[in-house]
């Protein structure tokens, strides 16, 4: 029978379907990080349980790290504990830990493709919602929580209902200044932030396949954004080529017995799709979000809607509280309004080609001097590359400071935060009240978007400045 | 894991939609390493004025006394965003052991389940008839029955659980125990794929 790439991986990891239940599925990956795995850690030892299986875990420090000063004992003593705990969870139970001070230390869905632990056909879980990220590489991959950390400790499994499948196809070319960031945030503002729950997306079209790894990693990130449970694209040449010769990428004869295996990753062609979404990609325009979630973003150049333009009374009253929030108005353009931050980091944007995209931007130029920055790399490697290729001296002379690997603003967990009421021009994922500080008004956008606020300290078109 | 069969409760009202995760338990109280507590900073930014406790916000319903119960009722899209459990233990912890809305966000239905907090989903017109309820007024959820009832008016939906989660939450089991004792099929597993 004609199945979907999610079918094929999925199916095969499925070890017992229970009756009128969930699936006991088998996972191959298990990412972990400080927040999400002390109270799974504390879960199996109350239960006198041991790890199954260690070596199918690979952790890290992401979260709740500082990014300056990574060398120092960590000032806060919450956060010092936690990582501590960490630490010491690692080491009792056998797991291999890229912490603090490592050389594979960074964010989680930055390091795991980095180091080629990431592979189609495989299933991947992580205690955070952003895991997605791995289905880039034609893997299932997605965010769990606690409790299923724990199951996955105890027995290699979690419990999971099968999604239902949705394809979104992007064909045709990109205008100049568009990257993978605006063809996300172009979906979600299409299907709105609840658009793919219930659903695995496949993103394919010609589109896609044009895109590096990094780009399509980029959009994977965001398929929790729309409520789907993960998003993937089918592996290819491009897929090959990035992980052949990565650390733990397979070598030798079994590069070739994977490599065979990897090419019949792909959906047939009389699969069937739930849904099926077609879009076109030159009709995505630079993307900004204007709200409190995802779903609320528009072209750069665009307006903001009305008010009279929502019918549903609870509908109207979330989008007057998230313009209250964003102290915004309705029918307003946003381009030209000037912003306070700029954030380049997350696991969303924080890897090298990013990194090279706003450098492009900023090379040579200073930045506008009212604009306070966070630039944070995904991980240690990518702070060595940003180094090797010169790219330091780009931002410094810019006058912009790099900082050390992390999952910094983003989230706000640490001290990285934006003060509140102010912008936040972000490459980030989430614009939710409060995600990158009480009171910060995040504003989503791609790599080069946020170069061009570097500069003019407002929203800019940066088709305006490659034009 | 606490089991739940019936519950008859006033419920809380929360009007908004899309409520995430971020609102649920803010990211500064993820420093934790147990599971205790999250109660207090349940909705935090949303309760109190600067992060103040002696400043609630009197227009948030979590402040409004005449509210009451262990029965959260919100608008469409709850639990949206990060994959963080503390949002269900915070739930949880504050005393709720039943969330109404008209959609759920996947990752936060799993985690409510895993946590004995049942999520209970309902017809957009349903969730209307709820929204204009008093505040005196009860909800009861018959977990073996399926069934959410108003019982000012008498009237009745019926909800989803597939029945693995229903026995689950019956009886207070937890999928952990379930796993452990499926470890020689998962060993066969193993074994047939490597």
């Amino acid at each position: 029978m004609a199945k979907t790439l999610f079918e094929k991986i999925w199916d095969k990891h499925v070890v017992k379907q229970i009756e009128d239940g969930p699936s006991v599925v088998y996972i191959d990956k298990h990412f972990i990080h400080e927040v999400t795995s002390p109270q799974a850690f504390s879960g199996i030892e109350k239960r006198g349980v041991s790890l199954f299986r260690p070596k199918q875990i690979v952790a890290t420090a992401d979260h709740n790290v500082p990014t300056l000063n990574q060398e120092l004992p960590i000032a806060d003593a919450l956060s010092r504990f936690q990582v501590d705990t960490l630490i010491d969870n690692c080491k009792k139970h056998g797991v291999e830990l890229y912490g603090l001070g490592h050389e594979h230390q960074g964010i989680v869905h930055v390091i795991g493709p980095e180091l080629g632990i990431t592979q189609p056909g495989m299933t991947i879980v992580c205690g955070d919602s952003h895991t997605s990220t791995h289905g880039a590489f034609g893997s299932i991959a997605f965010g769990i929580g606690t409790s299923e950390v724990e199951m996955v400790f105890a027995a290699q499994c979690i419990m999971q209902s099968k999604p239902k499948v949705m394809r979104i196809n992007i064909d045709g070319a990109l205008q100049n200044g568009v990257v993978s960031k605006d063809i996300i945030l172009f979906i979600i503002a299409q299907i709105s932030a609840s658009g793919a729950t219930g659903y695995f997306v496949e993103y394919a079209g010609s589109a896609i396949r044009a895109l590096s790894m990094e780009a399509r990693m980029t959009i994977c990130n965001m398929s929790i954004e729309m409520g789907a449970r993960g998003g993937m694209i089918a592996p290819d040449q491009t897929t090959f080529d990035y992980i052949k010769g990565r650390l733990f990428a397979p070598k030798g004869a079994d590069w070739e017995t994977k490599l065979a295996a990897w090419k019949e990753l792909y959906t047939d062609a009389d699969a069937k799709f739930d849904v099926e979404i077609n879009i076109k990609a030159e009709d995505i325009d630079p993307m900004i979000t204007y709200g409190t979630n995802p779903g609320m973003g528009l072209s750069v150049t665009g307006t903001l809607p009305t008010i009279e333009s929502f019918t549903d009374a609870t509908e109207k009253q979330n989008y007057e509280k998230a313009l209250k929030y964003m102290g915004l108005t309705a029918g307003q353009t946003l381009l030209g309004m000037p912003v306070q931050n700029v954030f380049i980091g997350s696991c969303t944007n924080s890897r090298i080609e990013d990194f090279r995209l706003v450098a492009s931007i900023i090379k040579g130029k200073q930045k506008d001097p009212n604009i306070k920055t966070l630039i944070v790399p995904g991980s240690q490697e990518v702070a060595k590359q940003i180094k090797a290729e010169g790219l330091d001296k780009i931002f410094a002379a810019a006058g912009i400071e790099i900082r050390q690997a992390g999952c910094s603003a983003c989230l706000g967990m640490n001290e990285d935060k934006i003060p509140a009421g102010e912008y936040c021009i972000s490459t980030s994922n989430r614009n939710f009240e409060g995600r990158q500080g009480a009171g910060a008004r995040t504003m989503l956008v791609s790599p080069l978007t946020a170069a061009a606020a570097l500069l003019t300290g407002k929203i800019t078109d940066i088709r305006d400045i490659l034009n | 894991m606490q089991s739940l069969q019936k519950i008859t409760s006033k419920f809380i009202p929360l009007r908004i939609e899309n409520v995430d995760t971020d609102q649920i338990i803010p990211a500064r109280f993820l420093k934790a390493t147990t599971k205790d507590g999250f109660g207090k900073n349940l909705f935090r930014d949303w309760r109190y004025e600067n992060d103040d406790e002696t400043k609630p916000k009197v227009d948030f319903v979590l402040n409004q006394s005449q509210y009451s119960g262990q029965i959260l009722v919100a608008a469409k899209n709850f639990g949206c965003g990060s994959s963080r459990e503390h949002a269900a233990w915070s739930i949880q912890d504050y005393g709720f052991k039943v969330v109404v809305s008209s959609f759920f966000a996947d990752i936060f239905k799993n985690n409510a389940l895993n946590n004995g907090v049942l999520p209970v989903t309902v017809s957009d017109a349903f969730l209307q008839q709820i929204f204009a309820q008093g505040a005196d007024d009860t909800l009861s959820i018959d977990l073996a029955a399926q069934t959410i009832t108003i019982d000012k008016t008498g009237t009745s939906e019926k909800f989803e659980i597939n029945s693995y989660k229903k026995t689950c939450m019956l009886n207070g089991y937890d999928d952990i125990d379930y796993l452990l004792n499926m470890k020689p099929e998962i060993e066969a597993y193993e074994k047939a794929n490597q």
